[in-house]
């Protein structure tokens, strides 16, 4: 398959840029942390769901549109431009996988429709340490009557405090199982922080919390493998917004050293900086590549997701890390202050290289699936 | 209308792969190991083996030496849909590429683009048939980085031009026939306009050639010297003194090429090598440094492969992008350098070995040797930077 969006791919990217841009463009970033870090404009986010993307991955059976992720990754990648919040990543990227990956047919049916209809926000909690390891889960469930008991505690929990029900993984008889929990339901507790990007990611503990059996997402499936799913569509997702990220800040930052002057003459004349700006080029040429394949790959059901998941939060790890550490640089003093916004990439991009996996653990994982 | 298509090219996929099945000799589709393992052809070409005398003979026949080429300068007339088949075929069997020519990859595109009709049909089926080995004459001892700076003069003298000066890093010109050269034409106008694109056999009286010897030991460059030598008007390429169009043209092929566009030779991964040489503790390299450098550079391989592909893709739809040759010359001659440089690290005590002894044929420390200059031919890395700055940032002077 040619590495290249298709004509509709490419209407909804542009679409999705023109909204942005007119809605939501970085200065209102701004305007939400400055009201108390709000998490999202909720103005904002009926725009997404009028536009259709949170019905993009959603299979028409349960009337979503089933136009694949490689249209998901389009909105993420303009969103990283923006920095625009909105429960996208938690709640379609996130959840709306997990549950479309499951064969619990009563909770696909019910609560699907209610995600697209952006009428429900869920958020998925996985992490348990203060780095990413999905292969220590100490969380467990026990089958008690007609219903679960779910003990364990979450960190890392996007927008938890927003959500109306929480997907848990934790253990069942020695194997992951996922489970639909109620926010609201008794014994869950939900401690939310204000991080460096200015998102809110919670702690959420469970404390003996009783849940309906028919809340299980994974019946014949194995857990595992679902799990697996979710984190590899989820950090090519994440890819996305990245992306998107690593090229408005290098644009913006291109822009800059046109036009800031010292010694009488623009600074992006110097060719200590020009090769800086060219190998950053070199490297967004690459970036793009391994995001559109790792999209493909996912709309394909390819069997090397995981390989191309590795791959892409790897290089778009390292990339955004390099390219919002070169715009604060080539700012010059300007840069570190916070009336100018190139500072928001940096910060963002310090949250986002560590959710579902940073560069080394990808990069780790890329050695162990080779053997070496 | 589609489906037909693709029928098509499924059937010509069977039938190209059934074609060399049958006609490559098995010992053509042994990786390249030296030089004579190449077929270079040229006036005193000479096969090394029956075996590479039946494959370019077999190939020739089935116009397939350039097959992309239309069939009246000798080519194939395949699509390039037919042709990416046929070089992913011939790349799975593993099927060494039947003739290495500069005037393939290089001089024929210019050639097909800015030559006459006449031109192209006395030279173009020459270099399908292998006839004349051609060499590349653009840089000059004064004219390195800044190649608009060359001075080898071509004044004109009526019927014919008079050359004087030297070209240096012409490589295998001790080999070749022929040289495609850049000649200065006017001294009295701005260095990139007074240049011209010219061809001229190595056998006219006052051509002369020393190899240079590298830092790996082997010669593959050369110096040449022009003494007064007549070259007939009709070997003009394009429009005088507009050579230097000619000469960006080329080069943006030269530098795809270095950069591995194309390549169709399966490299061995780093990391199986490293599982083979280095210690292994509990299924994992016990140098952890290593292990990252290495699935480091794996991921960037793997990526810029993606990366080929991709612009290539975008290519296809028109959507050109100007100067991206200076970026896959850059990035790739960057990975090879950092390939050769992992393997010397991992390769331990044999791949210090210089000279050649029975068990082991020294190949690694010259091979790491001639990567450095990789990032050096074609315009250097920094060059290449300063292009992509200029023409793909627009960056201000």
């Amino acid at each position: 398959m040619a590495l290249i969006l298709t004509e509709e791919q490419n209407m909804l990217k542009e679409a999705a840029a023109e909204f942005l841009e007119a809605n939501s463009p970085l200065e209102s970033f701004r305007k939400l942390r400055d009201n108390n870090y709000k998490s999202f404009d909720p103005e904002v986010w009926k725009g997404f769901i009028e536009m259709g993307w949170t019905a993009l991955t959603i299979p028409e059976k349960y009337g979503g549109l089933e136009f694949g992720y490689t249209g998901l990754g389009q909105i993420l990648e303009e969103t990283g431009k923006t920095l625009t919040k909105s429960p996208l990543i938690s709640s379609i990227l996130l959840s709306a996988t997990a549950i479309r990956l499951s064969d619990n047919e009563f909770i696909k049916a019910k609560w699907l429709p209610k995600l697209m209809n952006g009428n429900t926000l869920m958020s998925f909690a996985l992490d348990e340490r203060s780095y990413f390891d999905p292969n220590t889960i100490e969380s467990t469930a026990i089958l008690s009557d007609d219903n679960f008991i779910i003990n364990g505690a979450k960190n890392m929990v996007i927008d938890a405090c927003n959500s109306d029900l929480i997907i848990v993984v934790a253990n069942l008889n020695n194997s992951t199982s996922l489970f639909l929990v109620d926010t609201k339901s008794e014994g869950v507790e939900i401690k939310t922080d204000i991080l460096m990007d200015a998102g809110s990611y919670s702690s959420v503990i469970f404390k003996n919390v009783t849940v309906p059996a028919k809340n299980q997402l994974n019946l014949k499936v194995k857990g595992e493998e679902m799990l697996k799913s979710i984190i590899e569509i989820g950090a090519i997702g994440l890819s996305c917004e990245m992306l998107g990220s690593v090229q408005a800040a290098f644009s913006q930052t291109m822009e800059y050293i046109k036009e800031r002057q010292q010694f009488g003459t623009k600074i992006g004349s110097y060719q200590g900086l020009q090769h800086r700006a060219a190998k950053l080029f070199c490297e967004i040429e690459l970036s793009k590549s391994v995001v559109i394949k790792a999209l493909q790959v996912i709309d394909q059901k390819n069997e090397n997701l995981s390989y191309y998941a590795h791959l892409a939060k790897a290089k778009l790890g390292e990339v955004l890390k390099l390219i919002s550490n070169e715009a604060i640089q080539m700012h010059g003093g300007i840069g570190v202050t916070d009336d100018v916004n190139i500072g928001f990439y940096l910060k963002r991009a310090r949250v986002i290289q560590r959710l579902l996996g940073d560069t080394n653990y990808h990069l780790s994982c890329i050695a162990k699936q080779k053997g070496f | 209308m589609e489906t037909t298509t693709k029928v098509d090219l499924g059937n010509f996929r069977t039938e190209t792969r059934a074609w060399l099945e049958k006609n490559c000799p098995i010992s053509m589709r042994q990786p390249v190991k030296s030089t004579s393992d190449m077929y270079w052809g040229g006036r005193n070409a000479k096969f090394s083996s029956e075996d590479q005398k039946i494959w370019f003979e077999k190939m020739l026949e089935k116009k397939w030496i350039v097959p992309y080429w239309e069939g009246k300068y000798g080519g194939g007339d395949l699509t390039p849909e037919e042709n990416n088949i046929l070089t992913q075929e011939m790349a799975k069997l593993g099927c060494r590429k039947p003739l290495f020519s500069f005037g393939i990859a290089m001089l024929g595109p210019a050639l097909l683009k800015f030559a006459t009709e006449e031109q192209k049909l006395r030279y173009l089926p020459e270099i399908v048939k292998g006839k004349i080995w051609w060499c590349q004459g653009y840089s000059e001892p004064n004219a390195g980085s800044d190649l608009a700076g060359l001075q080898m003069k071509a004044q004109d003298r009526e019927d014919h031009y008079l050359i004087n000066g030297s070209k240096v890093w012409t490589t295998y010109a001790d080999k070749a026939d022929w040289i495609f050269c850049l000649v200065r034409t006017n001294t009295d106008v701005a260095k990139h306009s007074g240049i011209s694109f010219l061809l001229i056999d190595m056998a006219t009286p006052g051509v002369s050639v020393r190899p240079i010897k590298l830092i790996s030991g082997k010669s593959p460059f050369c110096e040449t010297f022009f003494d007064n030598v007549k070259v007939p008007k009709s070997n003009l390429i394009g429009t005088l003194n507009e050579g230097w169009t000619i000469a960006k043209y080329l080069l943006s092929h030269e530098r795809q090429m270095i950069g591995g566009v194309g390549q169709t030779d399966i490299k061995r991964d780093i990391s199986e090598i490293a599982k083979e040489k280095t210690k292994m503790i509990s299924g994992q390299l016990e140098d952890s440094l290593l292990r990252t450098q290495v699935s480091k550079f794996e991921m960037d391989e793997s990526i810029f492969e993606l990366t080929i592909q991709r612009i290539l893709d975008e290519d296809k739809t028109g959507k050109k992008a100007a100067a991206l040759s200076s970026f896959f010359k850059y990035y790739g001659t960057e990975l090879n350098v950092k390939r050769e440089e992992l393997l010397i690290q991992i390769g331990g005590d044999e791949s210090l070995l210089w000279v050649p002894n029975d068990r082991n044929d020294a190949d690694a420390a010259r091979k790491f040797c001639r990567s450095k200059g990789n990032t050096i031919e074609g315009g250097t890395s920094e060059i290449q930077l300063n292009i992509i700055a200029k023409r793909l940032l627009n960056l201000p002077n």
